[in-house]
């Protein structure tokens, strides 16, 4: 029987050397005449061991990480192909600690199944949820997803089901169900590996939500920075389309629903989701003023579902198995699993699926293991660049939406980056600042004016000028952003600065004043 | 890539685009994106072409054009090199592998090498916050980079 391996094709693969050892597998496979397949999954997530490449055995897949092209001839001569021992050799996949003790609902499937293969998505439990979504009423549906708990996984963890009963209760001829795949945020790559490694699963969501809400038309807006992204969703979506999953009869149901993947040009604001639907149209991406709802008229005016990528992707496994099996996940409001990406300087660095409830300590320093630099762990930033530092007494909050809003704070799109001490505060206040300047779109004067004054205060301050006053200064100015700007990138700027500032005051303290030498 | 176009020539291909990709909804940005595809950059010629085809005004081109980081308004260099320069590259020494970059092109960002071989320029996350500092050059990625990882590199690109 054919052997198979898998080799990993996802962007973080790759960037760590998965084409050359894909390619040396093949010719070393043909040169020896060997019986064996090469699958390029996506990713399993544990990307310290990538590329991690994988066997199927009677006892089940066999892990071996992280491989070089040079080691892939001493790994054929140790028996892969049988799960042989060797140096790299970290036993079954599933058993491997970081993997076995996530509980994977959304990302089941991403890393161990062939992405572009829908017979292998339907194999892995695959199109089950638009199975039962197509004999539903919408109504069905929408109560399906509300009773869920589900949130949006973009970050303003807004109720998805109470977004789609706007939209399926909105008059419109024309409805779009519009995927936010403009995943910017560093610290993040759900997104990205969902798209990468398991793209069915983004389109069976959105198709669920186009049958929920009347919409016959989809767009994944996603990013020009994510190349592999792009082809894995644009292959997988004719994929689709040539198996009657998509088109003018959904799964031979009287549903009809398409889509297509459009490519942002690098704005970060273009991530806020009035941003985003101005770009789609062929605009600026200047953000709108709320309401009116994207809900009632959002794409070129039309009543638009607009989700993140992770939303959507988690709604087939709730249809499949049930509303209740999804909400018994998690803690307080926050239920159901989020992937955790676990960044920056850690040891243990990749993305992690588990209920709601685990606490930042448990996060960095168990799952992760600490800094990758071995040094000790200063400030975490949790979700992206407009999330807040959390230093080392603030470890004790959960993982959760309300929690995390009780500690001046976000989960955003759950993406964490870890700091050792090395880290200058003060510096990552003034990069918060800069962030914002660059990416403003302009349009509301806070975040406009506001982030190139802050920039200017936090250089005043490093350089010992006035240091207290301007520390009153930048803290007005932050309080100006919150509360005076249109949308999120202002609005949330504040809190990096503002937690760098109140969490570790020593890195914002006078510079030493130079005397003069002579 | 061509960079020395005659204006007819801009013109002809541009229409060629348009014709092709007027039937999307919201076509101006896929139009835009295919024109750089195309010319390496976003010619200034394209505009008023753009313009009377998508019956938009040639301020409202000019100001998508402008907007979005990625359209360049002239043509980059042979090889495109960027560096990350988000947070999560910042804690593994992104800074610093970004300074060692512009020292060994003797470049800043946004800048060319005098012999068009590289055009350095910043990004703002590549989606590989696990294995930084991240780059990509030319579309391919590279993540966990080291200083003589980051000088193989340029020195890939400097050929």
């Amino acid at each position: 029987m054919t052997v198979k391996i898998y080799i990993p094709r996802d962007a973080a693969a790759l960037a760590l050397g998965a084409e050359k050892v894909a390619t040396a597998m093949a010719e070393a496979i043909a040169a020896r005449g060997l019986d064996a397949t090469i699958v390029r999954n996506g990713s399993r997530g544990m990307h310290w061991l990538e590329p991690l490449v994988e066997v199927e055995t009677a006892e089940g897949r066999i892990a071996y990480g992280p491989v070089k092209a040079r080691d892939v001839a001493s790994l054929l001569d140790s028996g892969l192909l049988s799960g042989g021992t060797h140096p790299l050799c970290l036993g079954k996949t599933e058993e491997i600690p970081f993997l076995k003790n996530q509980t994977r609902l959304t990302f089941a499937r991403c890393g161990v199944t062939d992405p572009l293969s829908l017979d292998d998505y339907r194999t892995h439990g695959g199109l089950r949820g638009l199975e039962k979504a197509v004999s539903m009423q919408p109504a069905a549906i929408v109560a399906e997803v509300t009773e869920s708990g589900l949130r949006g996984r973009g970050g303003a963890g807004f109720p998805t089901g109470i977004k789609w009963k706007t939209v399926l209760e909105a008059q419109g001829a024309q409805k779009y169900i519009v995927c936010n795949a403009d995943e910017g945020d560093s610290g993040t790559f759900a997104d990205r590996m969902i798209m990468e490694g398991d793209p069915f699963v983004l389109i069976e969501g959105m198709a669920i939500a186009g049958i929920a809400t009347g919409a016959t038309k989809g767009y994944i807006y996603t990013r020009s920075e994510y190349p592999h992204a792009i082809a894995a969703m644009s292959a997988a979506i004719e994929n689709a389309r040539a198996a009657g999953v998509l088109g003018a009869s959904v799964l031979g149901s009287a549903h009809a629903f398409d889509m297509e993947v459009r490519t942002g040009a690098g704005a970060y604001v273009c991530g806020e989701e009035t941003s985003l639907l101005n770009s789609l149209e062929g605009k600026r991406g200047l953000v709108r003023a709320k309401p009116p709802l994207p809900a009632h008229k959002g794409l070129f005016d039309r009543p638009t579902v607009i989700n993140n990528v992770i939303s959507l992707a988690s709604v087939p496994v709730i249809m499949d198995k049930g509303a209740a099996y999804y909400r018994d996940f998690g803690m307080g409001r926050s239920r159901g699993t989020i992937p955790i990406q676990i960044a920056g300087n850690v040891k243990h660095a990749g993305l992690y699926e588990t209920a709601f409830g685990l606490t930042l300590g448990e996060i960095v320093d168990e799952i992760g293991g600490g800094t990758a630099s071995g040094r000790p762990v200063k400030a975490v930033q949790v979700g992206g660049p407009l999330g807040a530092y959390f230093p080392r007494a603030l470890f004790d909050t959960p993982f959760d939406y309300e929690a995390f809003a009780a500690k001046d704070g976000l989960i955003g799109h759950a993406g964490i980056v870890v700091f050792d001490d090395t880290a200058d505060m003060l510096k990552q206040a003034r990069f918060a600042m800069e962030f914002c300047a660059v990416e403003s779109c302009g349009k509301c004067t806070p975040c406009r004016i506001g982030s190139t004054r802050g920039v200017e205060v936090a250089d005043k301050i490093a350089a010992g000028i006035e240091p207290e006053k301007n520390r009153e200064l930048l803290a007005d100015l932050c309080n100006t952003m919150k509360f005076g700007s249109l949308c999120a990138l202002g609005g949330f700027t504040p809190y990096p600065v503002m937690s760098a500032m109140t969490h570790f005051p020593e890195d914002f303290a006078p510079a030493p004043v130079v005397e003069a030498a002579e | 890539m061509n960079i020395h176009l005659h204006g007819a020539d801009v013109t002809e291909r541009t229409l060629a685009i348009v014709g092709e990709l007027k039937g999307l909804e919201g076509p101006l940005l896929p139009i835009l994106h295919e024109i750089q595809d195309e010319f390496g950059y976003v010619p200034e010629e394209c505009l008023p072409v753009l313009a009377r085809e998508l019956n938009l005004s040639r301020a409202e081109v000019y100001g998508v054009v402008t907007f979005y980081h990625d359209f360049r308004k002239h043509p980059a260099g042979r090889h495109v090199l960027k560096l990350c320069r988000a947070e999560a590259c910042q804690s593994m020494g992104g800074d610093r592998l970004a300074e060692r970059a512009k020292a060994l092109l003797g470049i800043d960002f946004h800048e060319t090498t005098p012999d068009g071989a590289v055009t350095l320029e910043p990004v703002y996350c590549l989606g590989l916050c696990s294995c930084s500092p991240s780059a990509m050059l030319d579309g391919e990625v590279h993540a966990r980079l080291d200083d003589a990882e980051l000088e193989a590199l340029v020195a890939e690109a400097r050929r």
